[in-house]
């Protein structure tokens, strides 16, 4: 089991332009713990739509390396957007979902994925390029190198520790966190 | 300037032709037969990406995601779908993402099937509890100018934006064969 706080430091080391759509929740947190980033698009609602606006912003910047970094309840709440994605094969976007089995933000219940549904198996049924379960800290580099040149679409199924764990709490001003993004990705 | 006979079914290839000229790059949709002529426009335009979605919801997700990218998108849906993305819109309205939503509206004008009316009755409310700007359309002359006005307000003021296109515009015999 991973610690959600070291993969995604290491999935975001030496980050260069990469995109990052983060989904509600502690997927916001993980990322903005890692540093805050004008290329961060953190989503603080839109439950379900994380990779959807992956899905867009690959599509609109074929240029540019996009990843969606998100929780189990965000991706299966939208777990259509991965047969649309699978549609239109974007090969600059990869998921990765931080899969603790539970709903941290409203008491940590469980999710499906706790009783077997598997995130990967889904992706790869939805035409996904390539997808797996990743459980050691040691593959974090990897799936970096995946993430900045992998032929996607990708999705990571990452295995973390199920644990309520300190908020790091980014921009909450959508606004702002949208037109620092434009900005940042204008200037690059 | 084509005449009446012709409005009638060329409504689609007004809508499309602002969608050349305001630049949207993304078109996000369900099947839909209102919408078919307008999907196979788009489809065939190599300058937009046609997305099929799942649920008209995604589509809010799309829009956002094109805007920050720096391309504008539009999505077409019918009556029913604006409330599968209820709770979604407010993406929009919290970071301010323009957006056009093209509506084909069931439930009203000679319908079919009751079950479409429940969902029809309230879609223009629910969209403007949602914070949109909201135009009806009920003759097919008016297509042109009410989309391209709702294609400039949304585009180059940052404003959210539906075009309610009346089931009787549309035409109550596409609904049964």
């Amino acid at each position: 089991m991973l610690d959600r706080r070291d993969f995604v430091a290491a999935l975001l080391v030496d980050r260069e332009n990469l995109l990052v759509v983060c989904g509600l929740g502690s997927a916001t947190y993980d990322v903005a713990a890692a540093g805050d980033h004008s290329l961060n698009f953190y989503l603080w609602g839109a439950m379900g739509g994380a990779a959807m606006i992956g899905l867009g912003l690959a599509l609109a910047r074929p240029d540019r390396r996009v990843a969606v970094i998100t929780g189990d309840g965000d991706m299966l709440m939208g777990l259509g957007s991965l047969a649309t994605i699978g549609v239109k094969q974007p090969n600059n976007l990869s998921i990765v979902v931080l899969n603790n089995a539970h709903y941290g933000e409203t008491g940590m219940q469980p999710s499906h994925t706790l009783a077997g549904v598997d995130l990967a198996a889904v992706a790869l049924a939805c035409r996904f390029k390539h997808a797996n379960v990743v459980s050691r800290l040691e593959e974090g580099a990897g799936v970096r190198a995946l993430l900045h040149a992998g032929d996607g679409p990708l999705l990571f199924d990452a295995r973390i520790k199920a644990e309520d764990i300190p908020r790091v709490l980014p921009l909450r001003d959508g606004h702002l966190i949208k037109q620092r993004f434009v900005a940042a990705l204008n200037s690059i | 300037m084509a005449n009446s006979a012709t409005i009638e079914t060329s409504w689609p290839d007004a809508i499309h032709a602002h969608f050349r000229r305001i630049g949207i790059r993304q078109v996000g949709h369900v099947p839909d037969a209102g919408h078919s002529r307008l999907i196979a426009l788009c489809r065939d335009d190599p300058s937009i990406a046609d997305v099929v979605l799942t649920t008209e919801e995604e589509g809010v997700g799309l829009v956002a995601g094109a805007a920050l990218g720096g391309q504008r998108a539009a999505l077409l849906m019918q009556s029913s779908g604006v409330g599968n993305c209820i709770n979604m819109f407010s993406l929009l309205r919290n970071c301010g993402f323009p957006c056009v939503v093209l509506v084909t509206m069931r439930g009203e004008f000679e319908e079919f099937n009751p079950w479409q009316v429940p969902m029809g009755a309230i879609t223009e409310d629910v969209l403007r509890l949602c914070g949109f700007l909201v135009h009806r359309v009920e003759r097919a002359d008016a297509v042109d100018e009410v989309v391209g006005g709702a294609c400039n307000i949304a585009f180059e003021r940052d404003v959210q934006v539906a075009v309610l296109l009346s089931q009787r515009l549309i035409g109550p015999k596409q609904w049964t064969r």
